[in-house]
């Protein structure tokens, strides 16, 4: 087990590696998103609430705890590279900005459009989606820093104490925003999510969250394969590669 | 010629950035104008009525202080990374983050403190009530170092780059949101006669939060741009 | 439900399907990207990998 670790720090067992695993991890999301769609879509029932409206949830709630957890593992990966000077660390750091941010922005939208019967307005200061804006600015300020600086390697550090000053900061703005959001009180107040909610609702939830996990898993592969090749492009593996694809 | 003490490092250090902003007392004024410019461009844009600017006022005078300082940060690293000194610091004996400690301390004496004292003045203009000026000041005294803090982290991340002004906006904004939510309120507040204590003990914890860590960050970051 | 209900979505359609169809498009683009960029730098990479042949 600590030989795959350690021969993991390799790229080009890393790029094989993960080559492997990709069609597997696509073949079990491919599954799991059609499940849970199915559960959500067609099995759990209409809410007494807010009609078929909140089966947007399915995707809105998803996405935004998948926005977060990409942030604390691309922090992490940071720091780890940072620290141990891992070059695979680096490379899953910057490969994960992308796809939160799409997460993030998918949050955002859907949970724009899900306001807009639920409240009336495309756009509401809601504590949880004004903190959402500004994690998509966090990660976009991490996207914008790496592609600013020529070389990769003082790009990835750099963008690895962007990541870790961010991860630092999100729990204070979070705690900020709402603070803020409680004393401006709109005519509304969000509370969907109410303390126990339909089994049948939250089993496809759940089914969701994890076939995002995995897609996130998926992706991060793809691009961190593609980045892998982009930094060690001068080295015999690589070459050979190329000559015969 | 023999080692410094830190301590010595550290007021040299300081006294040299205030003597040479002196030097160039033209530039201090910038941020400062852009502080009153954006704050009395602001009735023109949004109409006169005493009522509606009274009740904006300390949202917007904040704005305005938050954009001012992100304006002057680049002055922080500039003229000593153009010049070679700032490599020269990273070498030294001294740890770095005490000599970014002592560099941002300047740097806000230079930038901050103006704002500081401007500002009264600024409150007076949308007639704000005493006691919202007060915490006005109070809340820059305590927010616009953390600004400072906070900054130098993104001014030392873009220091290497060529359009790193562009980016250091993108960088540094979201960090700054938390000293903007609880200062603002809080001059709100205390116009409205509700207490402040809260506001004030969370940006006091910012205030030190900021004022240990982020040197350490700032150091780290220089060392990598400057690599 | 029928297939006629489970398309209106209790009056709420366009607001559902609009969030599903842009979920698709995201998740979509995630994948095609990386696939794209590594297309790319193959062909970079192979046209390079010829020139310096040649110049060898």
């Amino acid at each position: 087990m600590l030989r795959f670790f350690h021969q993991l720090g390799s790229p080009k067992y890393f790029y094989h590696i993960a080559g492997r695993w990709i069609p597997w991890l696509a073949g079990i999301f491919i599954l799991l998103v059609l499940a849970g769609l199915y559960q959500g879509m067609v099995v759990a029932p209409t809410d007494y609430q807010q009609g078929d409206s909140y089966r947007i949830m399915f995707i809105h709630v998803p996405s935004a705890w998948m926005s977060l957890f990409i942030y604390v593992v691309m922090a992490g990966a940071g720091a780890i590279g940072l620290i141990w000077h891992m070059k695979l660390a680096e490379v899953i750091a910057i490969s994960s900005a992308p796809i939160g941010a799409s997460f993030t922005f998918l949050a955002l939208v859907t949970g724009s459009i899900w306001g807009k019967p639920m409240w009336g307005a495309w756009w509401v200061w809601d504590a949880r989606l004004t903190s959402e804006l500004i994690l998509l600015f966090l990660y976009l300020g991490v996207m914008a820093l790496y592609s600013a600086v020529e070389d990769k390697r003082t790009a990835a550090r750099a963008t690895a104490i962007l990541a870790i000053v961010g991860v630092v900061n999100i729990p204070i703005i979070h705690y900020s925003v709402e603070w803020w959001n409680t004393l401006h009180q709109g005519p509304t107040v969000t509370k969907f999510g109410a303390p126990s909610i339909d089994l049948r609702m939250l089993i496809p939830l759940l089914i969701m969250a994890v076939a995002f996990k995995l897609f996130y898993l998926l992706v991060v592969l793809m691009r961190a394969r593609v980045e892998v090749l982009q930094r060690e492009r001068n080295a015999q593996w690589v070459r050979e590669l190329v000559d015969a694809p | 010629m023999s080692t410094l003490s830190l301590r010595r490092a550290f007021t040299l250090l300081l006294w040299r950035d205030m003597l040479l902003a002196f030097r160039r007392r033209t530039e201090m004024i910038n941020p400062l104008l852009f502080f009153i410019l954006v704050t009395a461009l602001f009735p023109l844009g949004i109409g006169a009525d005493p009522a509606l600017l009274r009740s904006v006022a300390p949202g917007i005078i904040w704005v305005a202080a938050l954009l001012a300082a992100m304006l002057s940060l680049d002055s922080v690293f500039r003229s000593d990374f153009e010049d070679g000194s700032l490599e020269q610091f990273l070498i030294s004996a001294q740890p770095v983050s005490i000599l970014v400690l002592a560099k941002v301390i300047a740097h806000w004496l230079i930038t901050g403190l103006p704002l500081l004292i401007v500002a009264p003045l600024l409150g007076l203009l949308p007639d704000l009530p005493s006691a919202s000026i007060g915490t006005l000041m109070l809340t820059l005294a305590l927010g616009t170092p953390v600004l400072s803090m906070i900054g130098a982290i993104g001014v030392a991340l873009t220091v290497g780059l060529r359009r790193g002004g562009v980016i250091l906006s993108l960088l540094v904004l979201p960090l700054y949101i938390p000293v903007l939510i609880f200062a603002a309120n809080a001059v709100e507040s205390a116009g409205a006669g509700l207490p402040i204590t809260a506001h004030l003990s969370l940006l006091t914890a910012l205030l030190v939060l900021s004022v240990s860590l982020s040197p350490l960050a700032t150091a780290a970051a220089l060392k990598i741009s400057l690599s | 439900m029928s297939l006629q209900e489970f398309f209106h979505m209790g009056g709420y359609a366009v607001y559902v399907w609009s969030s599903y169809a842009i979920a698709l498009v995201i998740l979509v683009a995630n994948v095609v990207a990386p696939i794209l960029q590594r297309r790319k730098l193959f062909s970079q990479l192979a046209r390079r990998q010829r020139r310096e042949r040649r110049e060898s």
